[in-house]
């Protein structure tokens, strides 16, 4: 009966789903009418390309347009990984190793991790380098690092990340960031607006301050999530 | 216009079927299993309407750390929905 009563649902459920997918067209803007030039969709796409000499819109919106959020989003996450580390850290006794992972994972993990955790790496930073050229930006390249630390962690049972090291990293791309933002106050200008010059369409070296902001967050965001890694796989319950 | 059907309710069934496999699972460490599989599903779904954006970001965030992150607390708390461990009790007034 209750099984029954699952599947109808699903069934009922998925057919809505399925109906209303059918019904949006594929393949044609969805941001309004983009000829109609007082939307603000339509502004965005418009003039991003010629002003910004930024190919990837949703990037020039999320840090230039949207800066301040994309700062408040970042503290967000620095508040939620500092209030994590401050209730599980505990500093190590002389000759303590208190590592979650007891047993060593198999030979085949341990190598196919050590091949591929540079390529991740490089991955990760080929994704917040070219965050305005291609889809993808800083939270993305620095979620994909952290997760090639994840690997290494998952391998290898004594791989430890400096703390200090995470701190200072994680500490410097915050300042970065940030006086990035009074640049744009010192000159003139609103906070972290584009002082830098636009470059050409499609270079890499190119949008003004978007590519610095971008390396910065991506710095913060993977030094922020391998520490919540490292503190979580540290923390052992107290028996 | 058939073939999309298809290929989008399949995937809204299995993101359905996975959700409610995890709310009914009393296996935690299955349940957590379960939600990254929507994850996965949702990014192929983020890619097919053209979101590549969020696509990256749910396949990193949403189908690696927090499962994984999930799964270290499971490690450190009890795996079963319905088990409370002796040693990890709360001291009710013990030491008053």
């Amino acid at each position: 009966m209750k099984k029954a009563f699952i599947i109808l649902l699903l069934v009922v459920v998925g057919w809505v789903l399925a109906d209303t997918f059918s019904q949006i067209t594929f393949g044609e803007s969805r941001l309004g009418d983009v000829k109609q030039p007082e939307t603000v969709g339509a502004y965005y796409l418009n003039n991003t390309v010629e002003k910004l000499s930024v190919a990837n819109v949703i990037t020039a919106i999320v840090v230039n347009y949207r800066g301040f959020d994309t700062l408040g989003e970042v503290t967000v996450l620095f508040l939620a990984a500092s209030g994590l580390a401050s209730i599980l850290y505990r500093r190590k006794e002389k000759g303590e190793h208190d590592v979650m992972i007891l047993k060593n994972s198999s030979q085949l993990l341990q190598t196919g991790a050590k091949l591929i955790f540079p390529a991740i790496l490089v991955l990760g930073a080929y994704v917040f380098i070219h965050g305005h050229l291609t889809p993808g930006g800083g939270f993305q390249g620095g979620a994909i690092i952290a997760s090639g630390f994840l690997l290494m962690f998952m391998a290898y049972k004594d791989y430890h990340v400096s703390h200090n090291v995470l701190t200072w990293v994680e500490s410097v791309a915050g300042i970065v960031f940030v006086s990035v933002g009074i640049w744009g106050l010192i000159s003139g200008a609103t906070f972290l607006e584009n002082v830098l010059g636009t470059g050409t369409l499609n270079d890499l070296i190119s949008g003004g301050v978007i590519p610095l902001i971008y390396i910065a967050v991506g710095f913060k965001v993977a030094a922020e999530l391998t520490g919540v890694l490292e503190t979580l796989l540290n923390f052992k319950t107290e028996k | 216009m058939v073939f999309n059907v298809i290929f989008f309710s399949l995937l809204a069934i299995i993101i359905l079927a996975a959700a409610i496999y995890a709310v009914v699972q009393k296996d935690l460490l299955y349940a957590v299993i379960a939600t990254g599989v929507i994850s996965l599903v949702l990014s192929i779904y983020f890619f097919i309407m053209q979101a590549p954006d969020v696509a990256l970001t749910e396949a990193a965030i949403g189908i690696a750390l927090t499962t994984i992150i999930f799964v270290i607390t499971i490690r450190n708390t009890s795996r079963r929905e319905d088990e409370i461990p002796v040693d990890k009790e709360p001291d009710r007034g013990d030491e008053k």
